[in-house]
């Protein structure tokens, strides 16, 4: 008799449990990782689910290119998760939710992401849609080793982009390494130092004017430093098109005095280099007009078909939450979004010393980046600048094309960009 | 043959049998059902129809849609939302002040594209139809481990073109293994994909490795199906060996070397996979083929402009019936003239 009131105790407690987790609203996170971030997420989500048993959180763990390529036609067809990380924020801001009527304290939201939230809304909105889960910047890392080694300091702040070049000239010629500086093949890469030297990019009427003395300025330099073997023919030149491509390997296996590329790659690099070297993040080289780097990052947001907006609401509202957005950045190495975590500095969780003074520098970059760079962010056209910039300098690295004809092709193709998109 | 194992043989066919007549049994109310409904030339049509069906949802709908696109602009990715725009897209890739200077075309991209993949096609179809020939000729005749050599001929092509791709990324690279070995040997360091004219070698050096095995295993089917007797007869009448390849060899191998020339004319013109993976289409867009031309103004921009991207993907298809209506007509002479 015993047994069987034990049998009919558990029996209950199971068809409650079961009825509860039944019951719960489920919410899925389309996600993707670079590093570690999806563990530390599962993390956070657990603890969510603990506080909030009504609401099940299911993390959709994808490659980044589900989320380049088949998120658009979801969001297209009106589908798609409830919440997404993707990087696309501007371009397919049509598609996020406005949270402001969910949210428990929508201005603190808006307080801590200020900057940032303009790079996830339409042109002239106001809408609260989400929030960066980290922020990058663009900047030179350097083989400190090899610099040590070549008797040669590491330029300062204020150095300029000449300063920087000639320096790794000097170190690669002196330790006998093939590539003195290295440039991701990005057009997103270069406008940071075109911004330094002086490019506006934006017309006073709003449309893009990229062509002018400050990014000819930079683009000479490129193409300069190509020429007398400061640069690798093999990134800007080596593919076609818009194709990305990186010096991470050759950087991890000492070969490159310095690498202008951005914060994203420290946690690798720490991982891929241990020991073998020290390497750090440099100051922001500089042009006439600044020292800035470019800022990006990945946002978390809610699209607007979900099913769940106050539950969606609730999940984003708590991974946005001060000391939750504190631990995402220590634990995953990346720089905050939010501007609270982010003045009060973060304590990376790294035993590597080239992490955590690589990650100070970029933080201190991301607080002084050009106005002109932080607007680049929410530009609608900046894709297709981007796309259009390095494709045709690419060509001129290639030797297949003089800038002056280059120039006049990026005009072209931004135009035909922007009309072909205004239709 | 024994009685019992004669009785044990009639009763193995009884069991093979029954199920067999069964099953024609319950075939022929609907074979009937159909003959009558669509008389015996319907009967065609209508086993053809589940094929149909499924090559019509697969690549005529496809084709279809693309068409309609190739006649639409802006950047929304459905149809319906798109704007007509008529001829535009065409206009746009084919205005050109000299089309032989891709630099003169408005879309200069798209007519480098076109020159590097005739360029391709030329070079690669002769290179990987006489490789194939020989290496099919060489693994015809006999000699030690001739299966082995034939497996070592074949393996690349069970590989995928990205790891082809890979695989001749590293060894070709700044730090690669064939610049390890030339500098081992006191040689200059060569940066293979960053040249212009070597990284084209490359594609299509690699390209011929990786598909080679396939079309020579094509020809060496078609050699072995030669009759032994003509080559014994030649070999009486002493006929060189050249004349014997020339009159009997070709002649008779024509066939196989007909549906290989089309296959990789074909794939040729489609090349995009490991070429991508190997060069990018660089050093500049030296080694860009239509192809990635077309997947990168589609896909790879942010501003996808799917409308360019459809107009020359059916001006690519039209080549492509071309070069299949060609080696139809091909074939059909070649028919003619066998049974003539």
């Amino acid at each position: 008799m015993k047994s069987f009131k034990t049998l009919m105790l558990s029996a209950l407690a199971l068809t409650f449990t079961a009825s509860t987790s039944l019951a719960a609203t489920e919410v899925r996170i389309m996600w993707y990782s670079d590093g570690n971030e999806g563990e530390v997420l599962e993390d956070m989500v657990k603890r969510f689910e603990a506080q909030n048993p009504d609401i099940k959180v299911v993390v959709d763990n994808v490659a980044f290119g589900v989320i380049k390529d088949q998120l658009p036609v979801q969001l297209e067809a009106g589908r798609g998760p409830d919440i997404v990380r993707v990087v696309e924020l501007k371009s397919q801001a049509k598609h996020w939710l406005d949270l402001r009527s969910h949210l428990k304290d929508a201005a603190i939201f808006e307080k801590n992401f200020s900057n940032t939230l303009d790079w996830m809304r339409e042109d002239g909105s106001n809408a609260l849609p989400g929030f960066m889960t980290q922020l990058t910047i663009t900047g030179p890392l350097v083989n400190t080793t090899l610099f040590e080694q070549a008797g040669v300091p590491v330029p300062g702040e204020k150095a300029s982009w000449d300063e920087w070049a000639a320096a790794a000239r000097k170190v690669a010629q002196n330790q006998k390494v093939p590539i003195a500086l290295a440039f991701d093949r990005s057009g997103h890469r270069f406008m940071g130092p075109a911004i330094s030297m002086g490019a506006k990019v934006i017309g006073a009427d709003g449309k893009p004017a990229v062509v002018d003395d400050g990014f000819k300025a930079m683009a000479q330099g490129i193409a300069d430093w190509h020429k007398d073997g400061t640069m690798p023919r093999e990134i800007w030149g080596g593919v076609a098109g818009t194709t990305y491509k990186g010096a991470n390997d050759e950087f991890v296996n000492g070969q490159v005095a310095v690498y202008f590329s951005g914060s994203w790659q420290v946690a690798q690099f720490s991982q891929k280099i241990g020991d073998k070297f020290d390497w750090s993040a440099g100051t922001e080289p500089c042009g006439p007009a600044a020292c800035t780097g470019m800022p990006g990052g990945a946002g978390l947001v809610a699209v607007k078909y979900t099913q769940h907006p106050k539950e969606v609401a609730r999940v984003i509202e708590y991974l946005a939450s001060e000391p939750v957005v504190r631990e995402f950045s220590e634990r995953t190495l990346f720089l905050p979004a939010h501007l609270g975590v982010a003045a009060k500095g973060v304590d990376f969780k790294s035993k590597d010393p080239n992490v955590k003074k690589s990650l100070d520098i970029f933080l201190k970059a991301t607080q002084s980046a050009s106005p002109i760079a932080l607007k680049m962010q929410s530009y609608k056209w900046s894709g297709a600048i981007y796309a259009s910039v390095i494709s045709r300098l690419g060509q001129v690295v290639a030797r297949e094309a003089q800038l002056a004809d280059a120039y006049a092709r990026i005009e072209d193709d931004i135009k035909q960009k922007v009309a072909e998109a205004s239709r | 043959m024994s009685v019992a194992s004669e009785t044990q043989s009639q009763a193995l066919s009884g069991v093979v049998a029954a199920p067999l007549h069964f099953l024609m049994g319950a075939l022929n109310a609907p074979m009937v059902f159909i003959q009558k409904r669509f008389g015996i030339g319907g009967m065609g049509a209508v086993f053809l129809a589940p094929n149909m069906l499924i090559f019509s949802i697969f690549v005529l709908v496809p084709v279809a849609i693309n068409f309609a696109y190739s006649f639409s602009g802006g950047m929304a990715i459905f149809f319906g939302e798109r704007h007509f725009v008529g001829f535009e897209q065409y206009q746009t890739l084919l205005t050109c002040a000299d089309y032989t200077q891709p630099a003169t075309c408005r879309e200069d991209a798209f007519w480098q594209s076109i020159h590097n993949t005739v360029f391709f096609v030329v070079v690669q179809v002769t290179v990987l139809v006489l490789v194939a020939l020989v290496t099919a000729l060489v693994l015809n005749r006999e000699m030690r481990s001739r299966g082995f050599w034939r497996a070592v001929f074949f393996f690349p092509v069970l590989l995928s073109p990205v790891v082809v791709g890979l695989i001749w990324k590293w060894i070709l690279q700044r730090d690669g293994l064939l610049n390890a070995i030339l500098v081992e040997y006191g040689l200059e360091r060569t940066l293979w994909l960053a040249e212009r004219n070597w990284a084209m070698f490359w594609a299509i050096f690699v390209s011929v490795w990786a598909h080679l095995g396939f079309y020579a295993l094509i020809l060496l089917a078609g050699l072995q199906a030669i009759p032994r007797d003509l080559y014994e007869a030649a070999m009486m009448d002493g006929t060189r060996a050249f004349r014997t390849f020339w009159r009997i060899t070709l002649p008779l191998l024509w066939p196989n070397l007909l549906v290989v020339i089309t296959l990789v004319l074909i794939r040729a013109v489609q090349i995009f996979d490991e070429a991508y993976v190997l060069t990018g289409g660089g050093p500049g867009t030296s080694t860009l083929f239509i192809t990635q031309y077309i997947y990168e103004t589609g896909f790879a921009h942010v501003l996808r402009n799917l409308g360019l991207a459809s107009a020359a993907s059916m001006l690519m298809g039209l080549v492509l019936v071309g070069l299949t209506l060609l080696q139809l007509m091909a074939s059909s002479r070649r028919n003619r003239e066998g049974r003539a």
